[in-house]
Formats: structure tokens, sequence, C-alpha cells
């Protein structure tokens, strides 16, 4: 089984918070959320699943390319990302869409990326998210350049945690195999870059079981680095904010970078274009759904005493917003020639401007008949 | 301000002006701090600027340039260093998939203006991976811009020109062409970061290269005209996006062209221009566009480069085969 002796965690499956003497310094953060912010944390889980499953929907119905469902990965990526502050900045994989909505990226923008209207998407200077990555990894070398550049503008360690920065760089277990993981985690090392390694280990990189990947926890691999690292119940949202937040403190206090490796489970497929029937069993899915994250914390709020009518509005805002991205998708105009020659360079570039304007004359030549 | 200088020295001034005039300017690269560097192009630099702008970093080439790309959209402009051509390729996703692609990726919000300086190209005698001219891969390659000097001269304002590029911009230098001196005019105003040049005029036939090429056509050049040859030089300078309109003139008025490099010729940057060359001065071509190139296999031994690089005879051999037609 994936959880072993290191592995953290608060929240139990049955709802219930443990307590250990590893786990006292994490339980004292949560103890402090008020009960706005755990609402805060159920909404994003269960909102960003129904935007998953509408997603999903929108993706058989001919809408998108393809759909890369997070389904079952809610609590890694909104524990951690409450545990950001505004400042810091996200460098995302592909599948943190719970992560983006908290960053407020408007959620058609991802599905214009997978209808194939954008390689982009957003502005990532603007949100602090940047954009999602398709070569695997090859997102942790940018985070942690950015993260040198953090420390070297020195918005890092001045003793200011309002103002500090930091990055976080969210990957999956397959993609720890990548060479440009561990350059990222040489680099992070040799510099002390503020930068923390969000590792969501799903339990599969498309069909292929992370036991490939490492024989040993992956957690350790970030101990291999010199690096602090820790393995958590990724299922668990408090854990996971809890923990991210001791170790974004960490990172924006100049004190070198962290490594969490989550551990969770991709209840859905790799995407939609993804059979999990050809390399998995039907009990190990049956053993996750008892793990589910949002269960597990809905039986938190409901023991805490939060009443009915919140659970009912959070599904109403999540119908809500199926219903609004199902109406939107639709109204997305088709990208103009533009989005394919503008911005190949910042710069003047007389070869792409005159294919630009050749493309220009050839399409007029039709006479408005294509 | 004129001084005679090598090319290795001329670069290493022209970064030490990039780097006093804009502090956003950065070097990263293996051996180029307390080193500076294996050629000494950037000797000086880390006592000037200190180790937080001249990064001596871990040995690992995608790493390199996967940082510089963060440190680009924090709003630095890196100047990162490749200790030799055959060594790029580890770094080859983050400068193809990451580096060339993200300006479009972006749509407008970020532009990413990093240099990665590479010494390439052969005549120098040694192992394995040291001698390679690899421009052919990032010509290929939209979002890149792809510079090569031959003269101390370009090599001091045209690196100064590819850090002000907010675009990326893979600098090739010649190797073979760091020591030898020439005049730099240290203030004089620099010629269009892309523009190619006639840098030797003639009648007969029109030849171009880039890099250590330039100085090989010169010397086939001044051979040439004791044989009451005539030929016209032109140094390409840029190799993404070339700069045509030169060279359709001089082919307007010699006929004949002749493209040599070091590069093996199989789809490479001379067969692009003899393609181009072809399709705009059809009419003015008395013969077909021949290419002088190294041969499609790999570098060989060096005890073999003087076979496998193009010389003044394989050059002269070419320009005779166009004036036979
Ligand atoms: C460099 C690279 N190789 C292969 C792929 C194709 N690919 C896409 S996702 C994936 C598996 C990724 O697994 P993991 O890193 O565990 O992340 P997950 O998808 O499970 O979140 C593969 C092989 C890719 N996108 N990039």
């Amino acid at each position: 089984m994936p959880y072993t002796e290191a592995t953290l965690q608060l929240l139990s499956i049955d709802g219930t918070l443990v307590e250990s003497d590893r786990t006292a310094e994490y339980r004292a953060l949560v103890d402090k959320l008020s009960d706005a912010q755990l609402q805060n944390f159920y909404r994003e889980m269960v909102v960003t699943r129904r935007f998953d499953i509408e997603s999903g929907n929108l993706q058989r119905q001919g809408q998108l390319a393809l759909w890369i469902p997070s389904i079952g990965q809610e609590a890694a990526q909104v524990g951690s990302a409450f545990a950001t502050r505004e400042q810091d900045t996200i460098f995302p994989a592909y599948r943190e869409h719970a992560i983006a909505r908290i960053r407020g990226i408007d959620p058609v923008a991802i599905l214009a990326l997978l209808r194939g209207q954008t390689n982009g998407g957003w502005d990532p200077n603007e949100s602090k998210f940047r954009l999602y990555t398709l070569v695997l990894g090859t997102q942790t070398l940018h985070a942690v350049g950015y993260a040198m550049g953090i420390a070297m503008d020195g918005k890092s360690g001045t003793g200011k945690p309002a103002q500090d920065e930091a990055t976080i760089v969210y990957f999956g277990d397959g993609s720890t195999s990548e060479g440009d993981v561990n350059e990222a985690l040489v680099f992070a090392q040799s510099y002390e870059a503020p930068i923390v390694f969000f590792l969501q280990n799903n339990q599969y990189a498309i069909s292929v079981p992370v036991i490939r990947q490492s024989r040993s926890p992956l957690y350790k691999r970030g101990e291999g680095f010199g690096i602090e690292s820790h393995q958590i119940d990724g299922n668990d949202v408090l854990i996971s904010y809890a923990v991210t937040r001791v170790a974004m403190d960490d990172a924006r206090a100049g004190k070198g970078p962290r490594f969490i490796e989550a551990q969770t489970y991709r209840l859905g497929a790799h995407t939609t274009s993804d059979d999990p029937s050809k390399y998995r069993e039907q009990s190990e899915e049956d053993y996750w759904k008892e793990r589910d994250p949002i269960t597990r914390f809905e039986k938190f709020l409901r023991a805490k005493g939060e009443k009915e009518s919140f659970f009912t509005s959070v599904k109403a805002e999540g119908d809500d917003l199926a219903a609004d991205i199902r109406k939107r998708i639709f109204e997305l105009a088709p990208p103009s020639t533009d989005v394919m020659f503008d911005h190949v360079y910042t710069d003047d570039h007389p070869l792409v401007s005159a294919q630009k304007a050749w493309l220009a004359e050839y399409e007029k030549s039709f006479g408005g008949d294509r | 301000m004129t001084e005679n200088l090598s090319m290795a020295k001329a670069i290493n001034l022209g970064l030490q002006r990039a780097m006093r005039e804009d502090d956003r300017v950065l070097l990263m690269g293996e051996d180029i701090g307390t080193l500076g560097g294996v050629f000494r192009v950037t000797e000086g630099l880390k006592n000037e600027f200190g180790e937080n702008r001249v990064l001596d970093t871990p040995l690992a080439e995608s790493g390199i340039v996967g940082t510089a790309i963060g440190l680009a959209m924090r709003g630095y402009r890196p100047v990162c260093e490749i200790q030799f051509d055959g060594f790029v390729f580890p770094a080859f996703d983050q400068i193809m998939s990451q580096l060339a692609k993200q300006t479009s990726r972006h749509q407008g919000t970020q532009s990413f203006p990093v240099v990665i300086r590479i010494p390439y190209g052969g005549h120098i005698g040694a192992v394995e991976h040291h001698q390679e001219s690899p421009e052919a891969y990032f010509a290929h390659t939209a979002g890149l811009r792809v510079l090569s000097p031959a003269t101390p001269n370009d090599g001091y304002h045209m690196i100064q020109q590819a850090i002000q590029s907010n675009d990326p911009v893979i600098f090739l230098e010649p190797k073979a062409r760091y020591w030898p001196k020439g005049d730099v005019e240290l203030d004089g105003p620099p010629a269009p970061m892309h523009q190619s040049r006639v840098v030797r005029t003639g009648t007969d036939v029109t030849v171009v290269g880039h890099g250590a090429m330039v100085a090989m056509l010169l010397d086939a050049a001044e051979v040439a005209k004791g044989e009451g040859i005539s030929l016209e030089v032109i140094d390409l300078r840029s190799l993404s996006p070339v700069d045509y309109d030169p060279i359709i003139a001089s082919v307007a008025k010699t006929g004949r062209l002749v493209v040599a490099q070091e590069a093996p010729g199989n789809a490479s940057v001379g067969s692009e221009i003899a393609a181009t060359v072809a399709e705009r001065a059809f009419f003015h071509l008395e013969s077909p566009v021949l290419r002088v190139s190294g041969f499609d296999v790999p570098f060989p031994p060096a005890n073999l480069e003087g076979v496998y690089l193009p010389d003044v005879d394989r050059i002269l051999d070419a320009v005779d085969r166009a004036r036979g037609y």
C-alpha cells in the first residue's frame, strides 16, 4: 500500500482528527482555521469536481479534443493551494484545475486550451498561476529559475513573511523519473531557492504503476538531494494545507527548498483517451473510493455541526458552474489566424510577417468563399 | 574608439558593457565564473559583477536553460554559455519545446529574452563532440533567432544586440575565429543585427558563408583573384532570419552562387539559401546554386577534419563548376 510509516495525516477516513506528536505542529495550524476557511476547502473541492465531470461530458459530446480529469486529487490540490500567499507563484503541470480556480483562472480558459483554441489561455503574470505545461517535468526547472530570481531580487528571507515570495511546482510520480525534475532538485538545493516541490503521487503514469519509477517511497528522492521532505496523505485536505503552509513559510523565509509527496489516487482515467480497466483492478479503485477526499472532509464538517443548507448551496454552486461553462463553451469564437503568427517573436520577424501577409492575400483570393 | 582585439576579448567586452548597462543581465554556465570559461570569454566578469550575476552553475545543460527560462519569467535577461557545440543536446527540449515556443504560448503576456552562447565549429583538432556545427536545428525552429559573428567587431556588437533582443537568440561563436585579432569600433553604431553583408566585392561568382567560413571564403577569393576570377563574398551574420536582399542583389550581378558551410549539407542552412535564391532569383541565375558542406557523416576523428571541412580548394572547385555552366 502507498501509505507508509512516514505518511502524515490529520483526518482519518471516517472524518475524525488523529493525534500524533509528529503532526502536533500541523494540528495547531488547522485549529486556527476559521469556519469560513474550512467551508472554502470543501467548496473548492466539490465545485472543481463538478466542473471536472461536466468537462468530461463536454469531451464526450465532441466539444473538447481531450479532457484531463483531476477527480480524486482535490484535497492535495486545494489544501496546498490555500497554503500559498497571493504573492507566491504557482507552476502547474496540466491537471491542477482546482488550483487554477483558486487563483482566479476562468475555467473556460482551461476548456479553450483543451478545445484547441490556444496553447496558453491566461496571463500568468496577473494570476501568478503559470501556464499548463505538457512536456513532463520541464516546469520544475522554470519554477526553480523563477525562485532563484526571487532570491536574487531580495524578495525572500527578509524576515517579512507578508512580503516575501516563494514558488510551488506541481508534478506527477511518472515525472519524477525525468531528467529535468532531477536537475531541478539539484539547482534548487544548490542555490537554496525558495521553492516547494509538490509531488502528487496518484500511483500511475498513464498505465505504469509508481513502482516502476521507484522502489522506495518518492519523498526519499527529495531527501536524497538533501532537501527536507515529507510524505503526506494527499486525500486529507487538512494535512495538505498544513504541511504545505509550513513548507512555503520555510521557503519564503529563505530556509531553502522543501519537497512534499502527496499520496493520492486518480479515481478517473488518465485522460478521456485512456481506459484504466486495462491496467488496474476494481478492488484497487474501491480501496481508494473509501478514501475519497471529499467524503472524508464532508464527514468532518458534518460532525463539526455544519448545516445541511451549506452542503446544498455548494452543490448548487457546482451545478451553476457546470451550466455556465456548458453555455459559454458554445460562445467561444474560433481563434483568428493571428494566434498562429502574432507573438511567435516579441520583436518583428520578416519571415513570419511575410507568411502572415501571404496567407491573408491567399485567403482573399477566394473572394470570401472560404 | 577603435581597438585591435581577438573575438574572445571582443565578446567579453560586449558582455561587460551589456551587464553594466542593464543589471537584469546575468551570465550562467559551466566554469564561466572563477575560470572565466574554457575559452576565457567571460574572464574577469565574476570579479566585476559578483557570483549573483555570473553563475557557475551545476553541471546540467537542461538545468541551465530551464532555469534561465524561469529567470526570464521573473524579468531577468540570462545569457547562458554551453561549453561546446556537442553539449547543447542535453538542453534540446528546453530550447526547442520550451524557450522557442514560450513566446507564442504566452500570446504577448511574456517575453523570453534569453541568449544561448555556443562555441561551435571545427579547425581546433579536438576530440569528438567539440567541433560540430548544429545551426540547422536552431534555424529550423520558429521562435529562435540565430546569429553567428565572423569578426571581432561583430562579436562585440552582435552579442550586445542579442542581449537587447526581446526574443531568444542562439549565438554561435566560431571557435576557430576566437583568437585572430581585428579592429573593433567600440563606440561605432552597429549594423542591424540580422543584416547580411558584402565583405568583398566581385563580379564573377557570389560566395556566401558564416562564422569561420567567411575567412575561408576571403582566402579563396584572394587565390581566385590570382587566377583572374572575381568572387563577391557575403557574410551571412544571421542564420535566422536570413537577410536575402544583399544575396539576391549580388546574384543579380554575378549570376552564380556558391554557399559554403562546415555543417553537413543535408537539410542545412545552405540548402535553405539555395532553395530561396532559386525561388527568388531564378531568372538571374546562369548556373545551379552549389553547396560546399561538411560530409553527411558524424564529425570525424580530428586527424580527418582537414578532409571533412570545406577548404579553399573545395570552395574553388565549386566556383569552377559554377563557372562551367
Ligand atoms: C516528456 C513527455 N513524455 C511523455 C509524455 C506523454 N505523457 C503525458 S502524461 C504521461 C504520464 C504522466 O504521469 P505523471 O507524471 O505521474 O502525472 P499524471 O498524469 O499521473 O498526473 C505521459 C507519459 C509527455 N507529456 N511528456
